[in-house]
């Protein structure tokens, strides 16, 4: 009897759930990363230096371990302490942190950009603090770093893969998983690539199309 | 002497230059004015051979620049150029900017080189900046820079394109001011400039570009007081 | 909450197995750093080619390392090259998935460094009658270098954490190593504690080193 069968269509169910809890993670873990993101980052620009250097700690060892270890050290910590969590919550958790410490850095050098005549000038106007905030500093400096916040966001769809590791069933690890049944690791290994890469390859196109169009 | 035979000169289908005839003897200052777009960056350019051109001679001492034959490098050393865009060296300090070529294209010692920078960034104005960069200075300190750097090369011609243009208009005063200490040194010039009092006041020979051409060439009394072509009157009304 | 007792000593014991496991890792990126800087030469100098077969290789190599994972390379080299008989140890698949990315990335890095020189810095030094060579050697590369310095050392930061992903094929860098360790300690949390400390300390060191070579080399200029 042979053990190893074949890729067929029946399979096609198994690889889009792959594709979509690849798509899930990374959605979560760029909307969550974004809005703590945005807010560490406005903390950073805002605060002084004492504060400043306790978040950036925070923030250098989240950038400084690998994903890999972060996964891993997580659900083995959570686990020993009796709350182990599903890999998507645990994944998703980490993912976002992860996703934060670099999105902080972007909208931090958001919000820089955005000069200080201009918030005088709202200001001057009558606009409150919350509505500087609101209306000035986030629209502002949010469309300056949007190609920056678009090439964090392809990284992280791209490092979702690492999720694996604590059995996520995200694409590669579906894909892993059919290739040691059909010993076809060329075709499904390409397909999946086909797949990263086709999405990250217009948006990277797109970020640098708007970045080559705010230059001028 | 610089002497500009019949210089034709196209980027593409454009043709910039239309057949030049001008001559710059030593001593002379010349200055070239016109509308934008007439053709006078492109014949600084052509003079120490950034441009190719596609007809006619350009000479320096004799020598054909557009010559196949001649070495290019050795003969740009006498032809100094400053640049409307300031182009200091942002890597490297004032003094290093200015002696950077008298050491690596004349082979000078590093100490001789740096002796001939400092002479020449002291005679600019600039000797209390020697240790400085460049990009910490103001557009009118760098622009002496690029003079003293051109100078230290001990050229016997310097090619000025618009060198005040880009600067702030408080900032102009001190640039012209190292130019009218060079025409008094005896420098042989070409400046092209929007300056017209100062072109005026410094210049042996005035020539008025028009669409690649030398509408009019003359002292500075002929073309700038007395213009002759419509054209001419036409543009020194509108800049005066 | 349970309470876990952090066991220390076994992780200690096997310290220098997890040192040499952080060598193995500088190893990997260090080398996959200098032969990425090498092809990303090539590989720049193809998309600024006029050439159409040198230009597309180059293209076509750079948006692969930029727009897959990390993780699907490594499993290229490893399971993928396999079905075609070429059998990578751990440590080559590893090793070779970091050179393409570090290539594909470097070589846009240099690229945007070259043409971020404005051409008025080719006509001035041109005009001090400096050859082609002499105009490259003192004016553009030194530019130039300044404006990939940074990247580069992020790159190489970006190498070792990634190096991590050996733990996936079963490599002895650090992290593999420390798995290795730990499946037979049962010491999981502890030994991974360390392995990030190491990783931190790694990457702190390496951006240490490299800003005060910055310093040295820069001096005092701006940008
Ligand atoms: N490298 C180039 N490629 C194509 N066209 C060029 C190039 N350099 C200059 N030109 C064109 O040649 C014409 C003359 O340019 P040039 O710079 O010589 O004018 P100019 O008289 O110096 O004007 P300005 O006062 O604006 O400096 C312009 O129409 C310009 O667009
Ligand atoms: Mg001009």
């Amino acid at each position: 009897m042979n053990l190893f069968t074949p890729l067929s269509w029946s399979d096609s169910g198994f690889i889009l759930t792959g594709i979509l809890n690849t798509v899930y993670i990374s959605v979560v873990a760029i909307i969550v990363g974004s809005l703590l993101g945005l807010l560490v980052g406005f903390v950073r620009a805002e605060s002084n230096k004492s504060i400043n250097m306790l978040l950036g700690a925070f923030l250098d060892v989240l950038r400084s371990v690998p994903l890999i270890i972060q996964l891993i050290l997580f659900t083995t910590f959570i686990g020993a302490m009796g709350y182990p969590l599903n890999p998507f919550a645990a994944g998703s958790i980490i993912l976002s942190l992860y996703t934060m410490a670099f999105m902080s850095e972007v909208f931090r050098s958001g919000f820089d950009s955005v000069p200080t005549s201009t918030i005088k000038a709202a200001r001057s106007l009558g606009l409150n603090y919350l509505q500087t905030v609101r209306y000035i500093r986030i629209p502002i400096g949010m469309r300056a770093v949007f190609p920056s916040w678009l090439g964090v966001a392809l990284s992280v769809i791209k490092d979702s893969a690492l999720v694996s590791v604590i059995g996520y069933m995200e694409l590669l690890r579906t894909a892993e998983q059919l290739i040691s049944r059909t010993q076809q690791p060329i075709m499904i290994l390409i397909g999946v690539g086909l797949f990263y890469f086709m999405i990250s390859y217009p948006l990277s196109r797109y970020g640098k199309y708007v970045e080559r169009k705010m230059e001028i | 002497m610089i002497e500009i035979k019949g210089v034709h000169k196209s980027f593409g289908d454009l043709e910039v230059l239309k057949g030049i005839d001008l001559n710059v003897n030593r001593g002379e200052v010349v200055s070239i004015i016109g509308a934008s777009g007439s053709g006078k960056s492109t014949l600084l350019y052509c003079i120490n051979a950034i441009e190719k051109i596609n007809s006619g001679n350009i000479i320096v001492d004799g020598i054909d620049v557009h010559d196949k034959k001649t070495d290019i490098n050795k003969l740009r050393q006498n032809l100094g150029m400053v640049f409307q865009q300031w182009n200091s060296f942002p890597h490297l300090t004032v003094l290093e900017n200015a002696a950077l070529a008298p050491q690596i294209v004349k082979g000078f010692s590093k100490e001789k080189a740096q002796e001939i920078a400092t002479k020449e960034l002291i005679h600019v104005g600039l000797g209390d900046k020697l240790h400085e960069y460049p990009t910490r200075m103001s557009g009118g300190q760098q622009q002496r820079l690029a003079i003293a750097r051109a100078l230290a090369m001990e050229p016997p011609y310097m090619l000025f394109d618009e060198v005040t243009s880009a600067l702030d208009p408080e900032l102009v005063g001190e640039v012209l001011d190292t130019l009218r200490l060079l025409r008094d040194d005896g420098m042989t010039m070409i400046c092209v400039t929007h300056e017209i009092a100062f072109a005026k006041e410094v210049s042996d020979k005035v020539a008025f570009f028009h669409e690649g051409l030398i509408e009019e060439i003359g002292t500075p009394q002929q073309v700038l007081d007395n213009p002759q072509r419509e054209r001419t009157q036409q543009f020194l009304s509108k800049v005066l | 909450m349970n309470n876990y007792e952090f066991h220390w000593n076994v992780v200690f014991d096997a310290f220098p197995q997890l040192l040499s496991g952080a060598f193995t890792t500088v190893h990997v990126s260090v080398l996959s750093m200098l032969v990425g800087i090498v092809i990303a030469v090539l590989l720049a100098l193809g998309k600024l080619s006029n050439n159409k077969v040198f230009y597309h290789f180059a293209n076509i190599w750079i948006e692969i390392a930029r727009n897959t994972p990390a993780l699907f390379l490594i499993y290229m080299a490893y399971f993928g090259l396999g079905a075609y008989g070429i059998h990578l140890s751990p440590y080559l698949a590893v090793f070779s998935a970091l050179v393409f990315i570090n290539a594909g990335y470097l070589a846009e890095t240099f690229r945007g460094g070259f043409q971020s020189i404005p051409t008025t810095q080719y006509s001035a030094a041109k005009s001090l009658g400096m050859n082609n060579i002499k105009v490259y050697r003192y004016v553009i590369l030194p530019q130039m270098f300044r404006r990939i310095y940074h990247p580069m050392t992020n790159q190489f930061v970006w190498s070792i954490l990634m190096s991590s992903l050996g733990i996936l094929v079963g490599m002895n860098e650090l992290s593999g190593e420390t798995q290795r360790l730990q499946s037979t300690s049962f010491r999981t949390l502890e030994f991974f504690m360390v392995a990030a400390a190491m990783y931190f300390v790694i990457t702190k060191l390496v951006l240490f080193t490299s800003s005060l070579i910055a310093k040295k080399v820069f001096k005092g200029e701006l940008s």
